[in-house]
């Protein structure tokens, strides 16, 4: 049952830095957009990124992520975007219908074209199951951000981070700076996850020691977080025995990875890629199903807003075409795959038409190296290199492909050596 | 000659900056490398003389949507003096409604640096209106 049915060129599902670049792309090409999301308020979670660091690439200038997010809000508005919040999407089907709840109303929408913006969600205690007592205390990331910076809650006295992604970094510092004690940041792999910046001025500017090769090995504690225990891992990631020892602390933080949430897109029959748990999109960001179109976080996690927001523009900019008929749609025969070689982690977008004469690859390669040379080949013959100075499975790589040639018919492959 | 390793923070690039400099560390002394921008060789040079970071944090709004507006130091400042600026923003409350840009403390710690609003919240009787 729903209360009511409406139509529109396009729907953006998600309003934060993905959605409302692409809502605003698709709405000054001329298209009706429908930008909805869950929350009360646009910007999603730059709303809680209360540090800078975003916007230099988007607009020349340093900012904050709530500034970040007012900007394209603003520019969202100016384009004309009709802006749904507070409005949970619950269905997504193959013809490209929503079902929303907005105060206990259901609505359907049918568009012409859709763009998936929902972003993604953390993993949590259950997912890399750490052995231990179930106390409390134990927080992702993520979660602790928005209870200290948005509800005003004090989530602990005595912290220690468990993953060294770029959220855990900031929330180290973050928590240091609202007076509590940040004891320890414990990484499983060899290297750092977050950026190098991040490293510096949330870690070393306060003393907070990094223990690379180690985890968490069991958690402490009956109502209360006590303690953790931490030892060392080997190259396969098995605690090496013997090498454990305690800290004491009331509140364990994981910052261990992020997952595209893409229940929505499961529901229409999506193609996920195993390889960035994110839908399988072709050179215009459309996925295998007509007219439904992926970016941002969603697709496949990216380290910097900024480049969220620019595939988000890309992708709204296709859903406009595909929705006002601008789109000259590719049969299957005519796309080749592109993939992931020898050193290389995953490779978005999945496949691209053989007549694609620009094409921009993202992708992250599988381990750090102080040089590597990345080449995009195209059976026997070499379409592009370039020269990496630093690479690092922490920094998502772009690079663009133009050729005046149709694609060999076996496909693309990125490799980096 | 004098050698270190800085990080450079002022973009996600984080260039690994190698700084070599005789004696005291000044703009015609300093040899960097590393750099992939022009900004790296001042970015040394602060980091070695007088570091500076931009203080990003909250304050508690009376009569907001939201319990807490974010701020910033509008410019970066002394990280010597981020704990000071830090216990005296603690103490600063606003009331709502706040917007983007207002200035919630003037000159902080002493540094001549305004802290201003990142976030604001609109009055809490104007929601649902």
């Amino acid at each position: 049952m729903v209360d009511s049915t409406r139509e529109t060129d396009v729907v953006v599902i998600g309003g934060g830095p993905a959605g409302l670049a692409a809502a605003t792309a698709a709405a000054n090409e001329g298209a009706d957009v429908l930008l909805v999301d869950r929350n009360v308020q646009l910007g999603g979670i730059l709303n809680q990124c209360i540090h800078d660091g975003f916007g230099l690439h988007a607009f020349g200038k340093i900012l904050t992520g709530p500034e970040f997010a007012d900007r394209y809000v603003r520019e969202a508005l100016e384009a004309g975007v009709t802006a749904c919040t507070d409005t949970l999407v619950s269905n997504l089907s193959r013809n490209r219908e929503i079902i929303c709840t907005t105060s206990g109303k259901r609505s359907r929408i049918r568009a012409k074209s859709i763009v998936l913006a929902m972003g993604c969600r953390e993993r949590t205690r259950g997912m890399i199951q750490i052995p231990g007592t179930r106390p409390a205390g134990v927080y992702t990331a993520g979660m602790a951000q928005w209870l200290t910076n948005m509800a005003n809650i004090r989530i602990g006295q005595r912290v220690v981070i468990l993953g060294s992604g770029d959220i855990g970094l900031i929330m180290a510092r973050r928590l240091t700076w609202e007076g509590a004690e940040v004891s320890a940041v414990i990484e499983k792999l060899p290297y750092p996850s977050g950026l190098a910046r991040n490293i510096t001025q949330c870690l070393e500017d306060y003393d907070i020691p990094l223990y690379l090769s180690h985890s968490v090995s069991y958690i402490h504690g009956r109502d209360r977080v006590e303690a953790v225990t931490v030892a060392k891992v080997d190259e396969v990631g098995e605690f090496i025995r013997r090498s454990e020892f305690r800290i004491p602390c009331d509140t364990l933080l994981l910052s261990v990875g992020l997952i595209p949430e893409n229940e929505l897109s499961r529901q229409a029959g999506i193609q996920i890629d195993p390889a960035t748990s994110g839908a399988s999109v072709d050179e215009r960001y459309m996925t295998n199903v007509e007219g439904i179109f992926s970016c941002g976080n969603v697709l496949h996690i990216h380290d910097l807003a900024d480049w969220a927001a620019e595939e988000g523009d890309r992708a709204g900019r296709s859903a406009a075409a595909f929705a006002l008929g601008g789109y000259r749609s590719s049969n299957a025969a005519a796309r080749v795959p592109i993939s992931a070689g020898d050193g290389v982690r995953y490779v978005v977008p999945q496949s691209a038409d053989r007549s694609t004469q620009e094409l921009l690859l993202s992708f992250r390669v599988t381990a750090p190296r102080d040089e590597a040379t990345i080449c995009v080949n195209a059976g026997d013959s070499s379409l592009a290199t370039k020269k990496l100075r630093r690479a690092h499975p922490a920094s998502m790589v772009q690079m663009s492909v133009a050729t005046d040639h149709p694609f060999d018919e076996s496909g693309l492959e990125v490799r980096s050596t | 000659m004098t050698t270190r390793i800085v990080t450079c923070i002022l973009c996600p690039n984080g260039c690994e900056l190698e700084v070599g400099y005789q004696g005291e560390p000044s703009e015609e002394t300093l040899h960097v490398d590393g750099n992939r921008c022009p900004k790296g060789k001042h970015y040394a040079l602060d980091e070695l003389l007088d570091p500076k970071r931009t203080l990003t944090t909250s304050v508690l709004v009376l009569g907001g949507e939201q319990p807490l507006i974010s701020v910033k130091t509008a410019t970066p400042i002394s990280r010597a003096l981020v704990s000071k600026a830090r216990s005296e923003i603690q103490g600063a409350v606003a009331r709502a409604p706040v917007a983007i840009g207002d200035v919630i403390l003037a000159n902080v710690a002493g540094t001549g640096v305004d802290v201003v609003v990142t976030r604001g919240t609109h009055l809490r009787h104007e929601h649902g209106k």
